[in-house]
C-alpha cells in the first residue's frame, strides 16, 4: 500500500536525478571535447572528412527543402499581401521569414534528422563494436580522433547549411512570386534589399544558426557516446538525438527571438 | 619491482552499484608465459582485463603492471603504459572505415614518426606473422570473424608490446580458426618474448596453450595452477567446470520456489 503511494513520487525523483546526471555527463563530455579542439589543427584532414559527410551530404535535403519552403512562402505571402495591394513587399516578407526564423530553425531540425542521427548511430555503433575502447587501449584518445572532428565539422557546416537554405528559399519565393504570380521582379529585389538589415536580420539569423548548430551537434555526438552499447541502446539514442534536438532548438529559438526581436 | 610477475593484482574488489563483480581477488601473471583466466560467463573475466588495461578502476586493491601501479597513474602515464600493451577484443574491434593495412598501420601512425616506407614494411611483416599479408587491401566488412581477429592481433603487436591481452579469442569460431588462433597465441608469445593473458571459457583449447590457469567464479578465484594441477583439483566445482557437467555444485536450475508447489498454486 505504502509502496503504491510512494512509487509515483519515487519515479519522479528517479527521473529528475537521471536527467540531472545526464546533463552533468553531457557537460563533462562537452568539456573533454573542447579540450581536444587544439589537437585538430595538426589533423585538420579529419575535420574535412567529417564536413563532407555531415555537411556536403546534407546539402540535397537542405536545398530541396529550402526551395519548397520558399515557394510555399511566396504563394501564401502573395495571397495575404495582395489583399492590401502590397504584393511588392513579397521579397521582403519571404527573405525576413527565412533569414530570421525558417532558415536556422528548419535547417537545425533537418540537420538533426539527416546528420545528427547518423552521427549518433555511427558513434554508438563504434562503441558497440568496441572500436572506442580499442582506441583507448591503443593509447589514442577517442575525443581527439572521433568526437572533436565531428563536433567541429558540425559547427562549421550548420551555419553554412542555414545560409544555403535561406538563399535557395528566396529563389523559390522569387520563382513563385515573380515567375508564376506576376509580382514585379525589380520591386521584389529592391524591397528585399532595402528592408532586410545586415545586423538586425542577417547577423541575428547567423547567430541563431551557430547556436542551433552547437546544440544539435552536441546532442548528436553526446547521445552516440553515451549510448548503451547494444542494438536497442543505439536505436534509442538515435531517436533521442532527433527528439531532444527538436525540443532544444524550438525552445532556444523562442528565447533567442525574444532577446533579439522582442524589444522592437 | 617484482621481476618475475609482469602483472600483479592484489585484493582487488570491484562493484557496479550493489553488484559485486570482483571480490578481493589476487592474480599474478608471470613474465613470458601464457596465463589464462577462466570462468563461467558473466563472472568478471573481461572486467579483470579492463582493470589491467586501466579502463576501469577498482574500489579497492592494487594492480601493478611492470612495476607501475595502474590505479594511481595519471592519464598521460597510463597512455604511455598502454602503448606497451596490445589488446585483442572479442569482436576484433577493427576500425570499419579503414582497410586492413590502415588498421594495422594506425598505432604506428599515431605513436611513431616512421617514414611511410618503414610503416609499410612493418605492417607487411605483422600481417605476414598472422598469415594475412595478402588481405591487406580488404575492408573489415570483407573479412570472416577469424580473419578479423587475426588482423586485430597484427594490430595489437604493431608497436611490439611487452604484453597482449586476449578477450575471448575463440568464442564463436570454427575449429580451424580456433586452431590457428591457438597456434598464434603460443607462437607469438614465445617468438616475440611476450607475456600473454587470455580470457576464455574454452577449457580444452586454453589448457593446451597455457602455462598457468586461473578459474574465477562469483568474483573469487576458485583455483589456480598449471593445466595438470587443475585437472587433479579436488574441488567438485572445478571438476564440473573443466568437464562441462550440466549439474553439480553449480546448479542447473535458476533459484526458484518448490516445483510441486509452483504447479499446485497455479491450479488453484
Amino acid at each position: 500500500m505504502q509502496n503504491k503511494l510512494t512509487s509515483p513520487i519515487q519515479s519522479v525523483g528517479r527521473k529528475t536525478i537521471g536527467s540531472i546526471q545526464r546533463l552533468g555527463r553531457g557537460g563533462l563530455f562537452l568539456f573533454s571535447t573542447l579540450v581536444a579542439f587544439p589537437g585538430l589543427i595538426k589533423e585538420f584532414s579529419l575535420v574535412l572528412k567529417q564536413i563532407y559527410s555531415v555537411g556536403v551530404l546534407s546539402m540535397q535535403i537542405i536545398i530541396v527543402s529550402g526551395l519548397t519552403v520558399g515557394m510555399v512562402l511566396g504563394l501564401q505571402g502573395y495571397n495575404t499581401l495582395v489583399d492590401f495591394g502590397a504584393e511588392e513587399s513579397l521579397g521582403q516578407m519571404v527573405a525576413l521569414s527565412l533569414v530570421r526564423e525558417m532558415g536556422p530553425v528548419l535547417t537545425a531540425l533537418l540537420f538533426a534528422g539527416r546528420a545528427g542521427s547518423a552521427l549518433t548511430a555511427e558513434i554508438g555503433l563504434m562503441k558497440v563494436t568496441e572500436q572506442l575502447p580499442a582506441m583507448q587501449m591503443m593509447a589514442v584518445d577517442p575525443y581527439k580522433k572521433v568526437i572533436a572532428p565531428r563536433f567541429v565539422a558540425g559547427l562549421i557546416a550548420m551555419p553554412l547549411l542555414a545560409a544555403m537554405f535561406s538563399a535557395v528559399g528566396i529563389i523559390g519565393g522569387y520563382i513563385v512570386g515573380v515567375g508564376l504570380l506576376g509580382v514585379d521582379g525589380g520591386a521584389f529585389w529592391s524591397q528585399m534589399t532595402s528592408k532586410v538589415d545586415l545586423y538586425d536580420d542577417i547577423l541575428n539569423g547567423v547567430i541563431k544558426s551557430i547556436v542551433f548548430g552547437w546544440v544539435a551537434v552536441w546532442i548528436a555526438v553526446y547521445e552516440g557516446y553515451d549510448a548503451v552499447p547494444t542494438t536497442e541502446g543505439v536505436s534509442r539514442a538515435t531517436t533521442r538525438t532527433v527528439v531532444n534536438t527538436a525540443f532544444a532548438v524550438l525552445g532556444l529559438d523562442f528565447i533567442l527571438t525574444a532577446l533579439m526581436f522582442g524589444g522592437v | 619491482m617484482d621481476s618475475e610477475n609482469l602483472v600483479s593484482m592484489q585484493d582487488v574488489s570491484l562493484k557496479f552499484g550493489d553488484r559485486v563483480i570482483l571480490d578481493s581477488i589476487n592474480i599474478e601473471i608471470p613474465r613470458g608465459k601464457v596465463t589464462t583466466i577462466m570462468g563461467p560467463s558473466g563472472t568478471g573475466k573481461t572486467t579483470a582485463l579492463r582493470l589491467i588495461g586501466g579502463q576501469i578502476r577498482p574500489q579497492a586493491g592494487t594492480i601493478m603492471v611492470d612495476g607501475l601501479s595502474v590505479t594511481k597513474l595519471k592519464r598521460k602515464e597510463l597512455y604511455e603504459l598502454r602503448k606497451r600493451m596490445g589488446m585483442m577484443f572479442q569482436s576484433g574491434a577493427l576500425f570499419t572505415d579503414l582497410s586492413v593495412f590502415e588498421n594495422v598501420a594506425f598505432p604506428l601512425r599515431e605513436h611513431t614518426e616512421l617514414s611511410e616506407s618503414m610503416i609499410r614494411d612493418i605492417v607487411v611483416m605483422k600481417l605476414h606473422a598472422v598469415g594475412l599479408r595478402g588481405a591487406r587491401d580488404l575492408l573489415p566488412s570483407e573479412l570472416s570473424g577469424g580473419m578479423a581477429r587475426r588482423v586485430a592481433l597484427a594490430r595489437a603487436i604493431a608497436l611490439d608490446p611487452m604484453m597482449i591481452l586476449y578477450d575471448e579469442p575463440f568464442t564463436g569460431q570454427d575449429p580451424i580458426t580456433v586452431g590457428v588462433i591457438m597456434e598464434l597465441i603460443r607462437k607469438l608469445n614465445d617468438s616475440l618474448g611476450l607475456t600473454s593473458i587470455v580470457v576464455s571459457h574454452d577449457v580444452a583449447e586454453v589448457s593446451k596453450i597455457s602455462d598457468k590457469l586461473y578459474i574465477i567464479s562469483n568474483g573469487k578465484v576458485i583455483e589456480s595452477g598449471s593445466p595438470t594441477e587443475l585437472q587433479e583439483s579436488s574441488s567438485e566445482w572445478v571438476q564440473q567446470f573443466l568437464h562441462g557437467r550440466p549439474d553439480g555444485p553449480a546448479k542447473f536450475h535458476y533459484p526458484a520456489n518448490d516445483y510441486a508447489e509452483d504447479l499446485i498454486s497455479h491450479a488453484k
